[in-house]
This record gives C-alpha cells, sequence and structure tokens, in this order.
C-alpha cells in the first residue's frame, strides 16, 4: 500500500515536471528564431526518464496527462487533437526501440521527437483532407531530429544521475 | 569480466546506431529540401481549402488580396494577398500565427496552412495534373 501511494505521488510529480517545461517550451518559443510553431518537446525529457527507470505504462499515463492539462490550460481542443496523434505515435515508437535495445536512450529520444510530428502531421492531413502538407513534415524531421538529441541527452542524464533508491 | 565487456561492446553498437538513425534523418531531409526547393517549378495559380472544402482559385500572376472567413464567429480571418508572383497571410486571427509567419510560396506544390482555422493554401501550375477541373 505504503509503495503504490509512493509510486502515484512519484508519478504525480513528473507530470507536474512535464508540465512545467511544456509552459517553459511555450515562454521560450519566441526567443528562438525559427519557424512558428516548432516545438522542441522538452517533456519528453520526462517521458523518456520514465520509460528507462520506471515502465512503459507509467510513461504512457504521464505523458497524456500532460497533454490534456497543457490544452485544458493553454491550449485549445484543436491542438489536442494534434498532441494526442503526435504522444501516441511517439510514444509507440519509444516503447518498441527500447525494448529491441537497438539504440541508447539519446537515439530513442530522437526517433520519439520526429515520430511526435509525424503524428501531428498525419493528424493534419486526415483532419484537413490535403496531403500538401511535406514541406513541414521535412522542417519538423530536421528541427525534430536536433531538438531529439537534445532532449535524449538531457533525458539520459537524468537515467544515469538520478539515483534508484531516491523513490 | 565477459559479461563486463558485452556490455560496452553494445553500447558501443548502440551509440553506432544512433548515428545512423541521425543520418539517415538528415539524408531524408536533404533529398527532402532538393525535392522542394530545387526541382519545382514556379506556379501559377493559388488554391485556398478550408476543413478539406474549396474557398477559391486565384492567379498568381495578378496581385490580389482576399479576407478569408471560415467559421461562424466573425472576427476569424485570414488576409491573403498575392503579390509579386508570391502568396502569402499578412495577418490573422489565428492563435498560433503560424500561417503569418509563413515565408511567400511560389513553387508548385508549396503551401501554407492555418491548423486553427483549417485553411490551406496551395500553389498549382496551370498544366498539373493534380490541379482541381474548376481552373479554367
Ligand atoms: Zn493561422
Amino acid at each position: 500500500m505504503r509503495e503504490k501511494s509512493k509510486n502515484v505521488a512519484f508519478l504525480g510529480v513528473c507530470t507536474a515536471l512535464a508540465l512545467i517545461l511544456a509552459y517553459v517550451e511555450i515562454l521560450i518559443q519566441p526567443l528562438i528564431p525559427s519557424i512558428p510553431g516548432i516545438k522542441m518537446g522538452l517533456p519528453n525529457v520526462i517521458i523518456v526518464f520514465l520509460l528507462y527507470r520506471r515502465s512503459a505504462a507509467s510513461a504512457i499515463g504521464v505523458s497524456f496527462l500532460r497533454i490534456l492539462l497543457v490544452s485544458l490550460l493553454f491550449g485549445n481542443m484543436m491542438a489536442l487533437a494534434y498532441s494526442l496523434a503526435g504522444a501516441a505515435l511517439s510514444l509507440l515508437f519509444m516503447i518498441v526501440l527500447r525494448r529491441l535495445n537497438l539504440l541508447s536512450p539519446v537515439g530513442v529520444s530522437i526517433a520519439g521527437g520526429v515520430m511526435h510530428n509525424v503524428g501531428q502531421i498525419m493528424m493534419a492531413v486526415l483532419l484537413l483532407k490535403t496531403v500538401e502538407l511535406s514541406y513541414y513534415l521535412v522542417v519538423l524531421t530536421v528541427t525534430g531530429t536536433i531538438a531529439g538529441i537534445l532532449v535524449g541527452l538531457c533525458g539520459s542524464l537524468l537515467v544515469r544521475k538520478i539515483p534508484e533508491k531516491l523513490f | 569480466m565477459l559479461k563486463n565487456s558485452r556490455r560496452i561492446m553494445n553500447k558501443q553498437n548502440r551509440i553506432r546506431n544512433d548515428v545512423l538513425l541521425v543520418a539517415v534523418l538528415l539524408l531524408l531531409c536533404a533529398v527532402g529540401i532538393l525535392y522542394l526547393f530545387v526541382f519545382r517549378e514556379g506556379g501559377d495559380t493559388v488554391r485556398v481549402t478550408v476543413d478539406g472544402e474549396l474557398y477559391g482559385v486565384y492567379s498568381l500572376h495578378e496581385d490580389f488580396t482576399e479576407e478569408i472567413r471560415t467559421g461562424e464567429d466573425d472576427g476569424q480571418f485570414n488576409r491573403l494577398i498575392i503579390q509579386d508572383g508570391r502568396a502569402f497571410v499578412e495577418s490573422a486571427s489565428c492563435p498560433d500565427g503560424i500561417c503569418v509567419g509563413h515565408r511567400p510560396i511560389f513553387r508548385n506544390g508549396e503551401s501554407i496552412v492555418c491548423l486553427p482555422h483549417g485553411v490551406v493554401i496551395t500553389v498549382f501550375t496551370d498544366n498539373d495534373k493534380y490541379a482541381p477541373d474548376i481552373v479554367a
């Protein structure tokens, strides 16, 4: 019982952290001279950490809870559809790649970042009934890869530095 | 000892695979960029759709301004300007402003998308097989 409530508290803290990172991302967006709308996927740091240190289930739970809260707080329902599609595809790839053990946490994170963008664009193609979004896919793949490297390095740093015993 | 060296090997393999993944992704992007920016000729018309429905078709060769109105809300708009053979969104009421920040489009197949309003602005050539039939 104690273990269980500890776990719930831990996942709650992780959700809060992911939420803060999502907010930081919204705040720093105007500071980065890039194409508007491109996000670094900072909350993915927490998701990668959970995937390696806890379980796929906790990564999925925190990811979806985070998205739900972010769209309730800062976004609209349209953004929710895109985020959910992106997160679902990203999580699917990261979980499978983690199991296959072919990549390091950094590589898994890169794949997750890129697939997050692919999922969002697939949803946009579906909703807008247009396939002329290839330009966005190319740009988002470049930025997704770069962001994925940074996010992956942070995530694997957390995995290595935070002692298992702490929680 | 043996197990340990194998683990190090695995780690090196994984990092090699990481680098491979990044290389493949960047290669895909390079091909995509070449396709998007080098091998495409300029277009002739601009087609606007709202939520997948055709809204209007305009010539790229004449300067033109259109206020694309969407939704029931009167304040919801995207101001499309065609100038010097290029199309861009000058201003819009959407929350993210991505369509406004987008560079002007003029190559065949290029598009500006406003996700919040469901607006897609795409360039076509007159002899394009994908162009809609309405282009007379
Ligand atoms: Zn817009």
